[in-house]
């Protein structure tokens, strides 16, 4: 298959039938409902089943019923719309059901806009639901990193029976590229034993529940989830370093931040700064790891995001106070400038370019 | 001597011992409903969906394989469930405050869709399982925790009469009201839930079977008390028969 210019919530769709998913269930809301449209007329093509719930609320519970049955599942919203996925999103995360969760992000707080905005950074993963709990999410940067990370997600989902958060934002979703995708494979859908399917003469009723009322009981299930989590933070991890080995100030940022920093980033380097990058793709897990490895030797980090600062709290933990860290963002779906990067970069730098 | 078994637990029903309040219908309600999973022998083609409210924990009572789902949503999670197999037997067994409530949007748009599933709407005036506090079908005048003075419908609002409004729905298929509070109405409320899954079998449409049920704890009534309860506060407000059946072309 050759390359095809396409929008970037469409690729999030065609994205996902590629890896398998047939079932979907939404709402409309901007700036995701190309995503929403898309599936309408391309999952009957595959055989699947596109269905426009009520609300989110329903469409999310409507995935955990299908992703009890053990397919591959998946909805799609913006940011008020994931608000009130969250009560859904907790019981998936209770009763360990695999699905994908895809937040394309827009300004908030309440109604806010429907420009790009990276401000549900904490919703998505410090929990945002009730209960101890983390999601793996996945933040690519580019429409082609999409069709990869789309496919990584479900099978995270599987693999740890959790679901997974997809996070996007305005700009990457309405943004056109050109990407290329594999051939597109029948797959056999995967046997799931605990799913509830009706017995079938396999002998006995299985139950998908998120409720356990004996406290002892519900802190094993609990020590359960989070020795899952942990297997996750220790194999699910992925981020990306552009120029970080003789950096002397390393720039952090994901998604649509990510891209524009970078541009900024290599008009500071052509400047003769030492100007490095460190993207995490998995929000959560947090990528420690590149900072770690930076934070001794680098004379500062900065937080690039589209919020007031939500990941560079993440990035002072990972830097554990070795080096200073400093924010930069624009809010309300303002998207920063490279111009806007650049001058903090040449701020951080001590206002010298050489 | 030999001996002839007269009666017996229904395969419908898991061994585990219920939970419910003495007195209580809930527990009648669930062994029609695993009766007539067990004689139509759909046990083993039928997913379950247990709601929140006292039945929260019937996915441990129903022999057949089980999905819990938040409170209200039942209905969205049978929707999801179905989709993807469509030939199964899916139903909800829902509380009023469950799906009167919280949950009315996902009855509505599930009856609406004509989702071809059954629900089991379990009636009784009241939330047990929070301790008694007024629910959407609570009766004008009953007292609960949250309506201690009686339900005062120019401050609380009047009851919503669920069979009649899903009835006059274009999807949904069979909708009836039963009373299980005396042996002849257990009957009736048998034939009815049968009714509904035969519906679901036929693929026809959305079917909910109302039963009025007791809530002797919250209502402050012995059993007995609150069989009479039934029959002469809530049968008067709420009809029993038949709301809607798309094969006898019968609205009421
Ligand atoms: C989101 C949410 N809100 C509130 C509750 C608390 N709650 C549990 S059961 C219940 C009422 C159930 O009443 P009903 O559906 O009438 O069932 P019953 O207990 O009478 O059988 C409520 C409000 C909850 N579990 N979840
Ligand atoms: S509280 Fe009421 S509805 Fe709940 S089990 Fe007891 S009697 Fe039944």
């Amino acid at each position: 298959m050759g390359k095809v210019l396409m929008k970037g919530n469409e690729v999030i769709a065609e994205a996902a039938v590629h890896a398998g998913c047939k079932y979907f269930f939404g709402y409309p809301i901007t700036p995701q409902s190309e995503l929403v449209a898309y599936m309408a007329r391309r999952l009957p093509e595959v055989g699947g089943l596109f269905l426009q719930a009520e609300s989110e609320v329903a469409a999310i519970n409507m995935v955990y019923g299908a992703a009890g049955t053990g397919v591959r599942v998946m909805t799609s919203s913006s940011s008020p719309g994931f608000s009130l996925k969250q009560e859904g999103i907790s019981y998936l995360v209770g009763a360990e059901l695999p699905a994908l969760i895809v937040n394309v992000m827009r300004g908030g707080p309440g109604l806010g806009n429907i420009q790009p905005a990276q401000s549900d950074y904490f919703q998505v993963t410090k929990g945002g639901g009730h209960g101890d709990y983390h999601t793996p999410v996945l933040a690519p940067s580019t429409l082609q990193e999409i069709i990869d990370l789309t496919e990584a997600a479900f099978d995270i989902a599987d693999r740890y029976r959790t679901p997974v958060i997809l996070l996007g934002d305005g700009m990457l979703g309405q943004m056109m590229e050109p990407v290329e995708f594999k051939e597109l494979k029948e797959r056999e859908p995967e046997q799931k034993e605990w799913a509830t399917t009706g017995t079938r003469g396999d002998g006995k009723p299985r139950v998908i529940t998120s409720l356990e009322l004996n406290a002892d009981a519900l802190e094993k299930r609990n020590e359960h989830l989070q020795k899952k989590f942990a297997l996750i933070q220790q194999n699910e991890v992925r981020y990306e370093t552009y120029e970080t080995e003789d950096a002397e100030y390393i720039v952090t940022a994901y998604g649509t931040a990510a891209r524009i920093a970078m541009n900024a980033i290599n008009k500071a380097r052509k400047d003769g700064l030492k100007i490095g990058m460190i993207r995490p793709i998995t929000l959560w897990p947090f990528p420690e790891l590149p900072f770690v490895e930076t934070r001794d030797r680098v004379k500062g980090f900065l937080s690039v995001e589209m919020s007031a600062g939500q990941m560079v709290e993440d990035v002072r933990l990972a830097v554990e106070g070795k080096a200073p860290v400093s924010f930069f963002g624009r809010t309300g779906g303002v998207v920063p400038t490279q111009e806007e990067i650049y001058d903090q970069i040449i701020k951080l730098a001590g206002g010298v370019v050489v | 001597m030999t001996m002839k078994t007269v009666f017996e637990k229904t395969a419908g029903l898991t061994d585990t011992q219920t939970h419910y309040c003495p007195g209580c219908t809930h527990g009648i309600i669930h062994r029609m409903v695993g009766e007539v999973l067990e004689e139509m022998g759909i046990l083993e083609d039928t997913v379950g969906v247990a709601s929140v409210g006292c039945s929260v924990l019937s996915y441990e009572y129903f022999n057949c394989d089980m999905t819990q789902a938040a409170h209200g949503r039942a209905p969205a999670v049978a929707t999801g469930i179905k989709r993807v197999l469509p030939d199964r037997f899916v139903f909800t067994y829902q509380g009023d405050g469950d799906l009167a409530s919280i949950g009315i949007a996902e009855a509505v748009h599930a009856a609406a869709r004509g989702e071809n599933i059954t629900v089991i709407f379990v009636n009784n005036a009241i939330y047990g399982m929070t301790g008694g506090q007024m629910a959407p079908t609570t009766l004008v005048g009953q007292k609960t925790a949250t309506t201690p003075f009686g339900r005062n419908a120019s401050i609380q609002g009047l009851p919503i009469r669920v069979s009649e409004m899903l009835s006059t729905l274009d999807g949904t298929a069979y909708i009836e009201r039963v009373s299980s509070h005396d042996v002849p109405n257990i009957l009736k409320a048998k034939k009815a839930i049968r009714k509904a899954f035969e519906t679901q079998k036929q693929g026809l449409g959305f079917s909910m079977v109302e039963v009025l049920s007791s809530c002797p704890t919250n209502w402050g009534l012995d059993p007995n008390e609150s069989l009479d309860w039934i029959k002469d506060n809530m049968v008067p407000a709420y009809p029993l028969g038949v709301y809607k059946d798309v094969q006898k072309g019968d609205v009421r």
